[in-house]
């Protein structure tokens, strides 16, 4: 019992030095590659430990700084927040194939960021939009849910399979009536993700509601395990069943919310990470959701880093997500299954 | 009654008085009142749709009396902070499987969360009390077990762990031997008789008139949301309440010296 125990604590440090050295790889993959020294180099000179020539500076600081690290930084937080959301849904809703989408957030969103195209020229408009419409679908959903008759799993998740429901139609209506040549594209090319749309200023203002949600979640850990048992289990163990539920779907919505403003829709990470997780630290949600929060950044780093430097044109993201994603899938279901039944 | 806690406020006696309820106007349970102590077993027996559950819940705390109140040791339910009360009151549930593949260790560390709070990480002082409890109730070798591969009996007696760990003095059980094998029922109920011994408060649903009167220091009669009796088991628990309550007739064998009984059903079971 020890030796599981141990063994779960010392992949801690494990993922973290991974995330660190996938950060790195990540900087160093693509249409220009740079030798990881070049990169240790830039980082100790940017610290003023050594001195670079101004030529070598410049270059790297265009490559590495502007082009490649808001991209890179996309991939962690999008990657964090989708895994770490889809963990805490799936405790919520005592469902293991459950993710972020359930509560319609990322087809909200899909609507959002395609009106945003439809009537914007600026990404500030879609973006925003985008933020706007997850939120809006997800509380349409729960409004459902409170009406049929309150917070239960069922009534859940059927308000969010009708909000999920209304915004895609809304948001074929939305692509029906783009024009074809112009707007039709932007909005098709959103929809299968992708991490070059931001810069480090939007970055930086999402980072920290994002890096806060992930905390709070997982913060969350033994009150998820307790809901895990069933509601009335959970009441009976002092857990304010009702709230946390609510407040789960909120912070997961806010979180999904800001991926979709960031990078347009990127499927399967919500869905598969959280079984990845659970095979390598167990169910305990105290584990679980850092877990998850990490392995989820570097799944897409490492998708990222693929689409980048696999052919000539860049894959978009969501596309490599879903490809992945299958196999990885059938490969946790296998391992997985005898536990779900 | 004997405690293993001399403080009245550990004692863990749970009353019901005047309790009514209603689902949508249509009234479950009229004027429900009873008592349970220190070291006794009290058994539910009531048909289905009878009130049983509803009864089970108010007690706990998880729904709210239309009228009259539920007090765990003089005290209104309603007027304990929720860690508080689930450290004085557990529920036990029928077994179930979980979706995520916890052990037997997780599920009872459960049990430790209104003591550590819903964000602290179990001490080292909850994991020995968890050690502690499997060990007491014989199944210390399935702490690392995931809970949903092991047999009906041992995720029941689990169940039993977690409340335990709660630190729980009161404990409210679900028809707690439905689906254990015949052997599991009993040694369940022998474990259930021990927790009285050792000063628990325990009600429990039934659906066996024999395990009531196997098991249990008083038994309650519910039909159609009232209590139509409430005595000692050998008292209460017989042909003509068996025929009353389930609206089947059987014929008893009394084995007086062994202090035993047995339903038998009749030739004919049907009532007119």
């Amino acid at each position: 019992m020890r030796l599981r125990t141990a063994i779960a604590a010392g992949r801690w440090p494990l993922l973290g030095l991974l995330l660190v050295v996938a950060v790195a790889a990540a900087l160093a993959v693509g249409r220009y590659p740079l030798p990881v020294r070049d990169i240790a180099r830039f980082a100790l000179a940017g610290l003023h430990l050594i001195e670079l020539p101004a030529e070598q500076w410049d270059l790297l600081y265009n490559v590495i700084v502007q082009i490649r690290l808001p991209r890179v930084l996309t991939a962690v937080l999008v990657g964090a927040a989708l895994a770490t959301s889809g963990t805490a849904y799936q405790a919520v809703f005592r469902n293991p194939l459950v993710s972020p989408e359930l509560m319609g957030v990322l087809a909200g969103s899909a609507f959002g960021a395609a009106l945003g195209i439809l009537v914007s020229h600026h990404w500030a408009v879609t973006q925003a939009l985008a933020f706007a419409m997850g939120v809006v679908a997800v509380a349409f959903g729960v409004s459902v849910a409170r009406l049929a008759g309150g917070a239960s799993v069922v009534m859940l998740v059927l308000g969010g399979v009708i909000s999920g429901t209304l915004f895609t139609a809304l948001l074929a209506v939305v692509s029906f009536v783009a024009d074809p040549y112009q707007k039709l594209p932007a909005i098709e090319y959103w929809l299968m993700g992708n991490l070059s749309l931001t810069d480090l200023r939007t970055i930086g203002w999402t980072a920290l509601p994002m890096g806060a949600g992930v905390l709070v979640l997982a913060s969350l850990g033994p009150a998820l395990d307790a809901l895990a048992m069933g509601d009335d289990e959970a009441r009976s163990l002092g857990v304010p069943v009702t709230a946390v539920r609510y407040g789960v779907i909120a912070i997961a919505t806010l979180i999904s919310a800001l991926t979709v403003s960031l990078a347009g829709v990127v499927g399967w990470v919500g869905l598969i990470v959280p079984h990845v997780a659970r095979l390598m630290v167990g169910p305990g949600n105290r584990r679980l959701l850092p877990a998850s929060a990490l392995i989820g950044a570097l799944f897409l780093l490492l998708t990222d880093s693929i689409s980048r430097s696999w052919y000539n044109v860049e894959i978009p993201i969501g596309i490599l997500t879903a490809l992945l994603g299958v196999p990885a899938f059938l490969i946790v279901l296998h391992r997985a299954r005898k536990a779900w039944l | 009654m004997s405690t293993l806690h001399g403080s009245a406020d550990a004692a863990g006696e749970l009353l019901a008085r005047e309790v009514h309820f209603a689902f949508a106007r249509r009234p479950v349970l009229c004027g429900v009142t009873f008592r349970v102590g220190p070291g006794e077993v009290v058994s539910l027996l009531g048909a289905n749709g009878s009130g049983k559950t509803t009864l089970l819940r108010l007690l706990l705390g998880l729904l709210q009396p239309a009228s009259g109140e539920v007090t765990l040791n003089g005290k209104p339910l309603r007027r304990y902070p929720r860690r508080e009360l689930a450290q004085r009151l557990a529920y036990v549930p029928q077994t179930h499987t979980t979706p995520f593949p916890y052990t037997v260790r997780d599920v009872v560390l459960l049990g430790r969360l209104p003591c550590t709070g819903l964000t602290h990480s179990p001490s080292r002082h909850d994991c020995a009390v968890v050690v502690d409890i499997l060990a007491r109730l014989g199944i210390g070798a399935l702490a690392e077990r995931r809970y949903s591969e092991i047999s009906g009996g041992e995720r029941q007696l689990t169940l039993i762990a977690r409340a335990l760990a709660q630190g729980a003095r009161t404990l409210v059980l679900d028809e707690p031997v439905t689906g254990l094998d015949y052997g599991n029922q009993l040694r369940f109920l022998e474990h259930l008789r021990a927790l009285a011994g050792a000063g628990y408060a325990i009600v429990k649903a039934t659906h066996h008139p024999e395990h009531a009167l196997m098991a249990s220091t008083r038994v309650l009669l519910l039909h159609g949301g009232r209590i139509i009796d409430d005595g000692p088991p050998q008292q209460v628990v017989t042909p003509e309440a068996i025929a009353r309550l389930y609206r089947v007739r059987v014929r008893a064998f009394s084995a007086p010296e062994a202090r035993a009984t047995a339903f038998y059903p009749a030739d004919d079971t049907r009532l007119d």
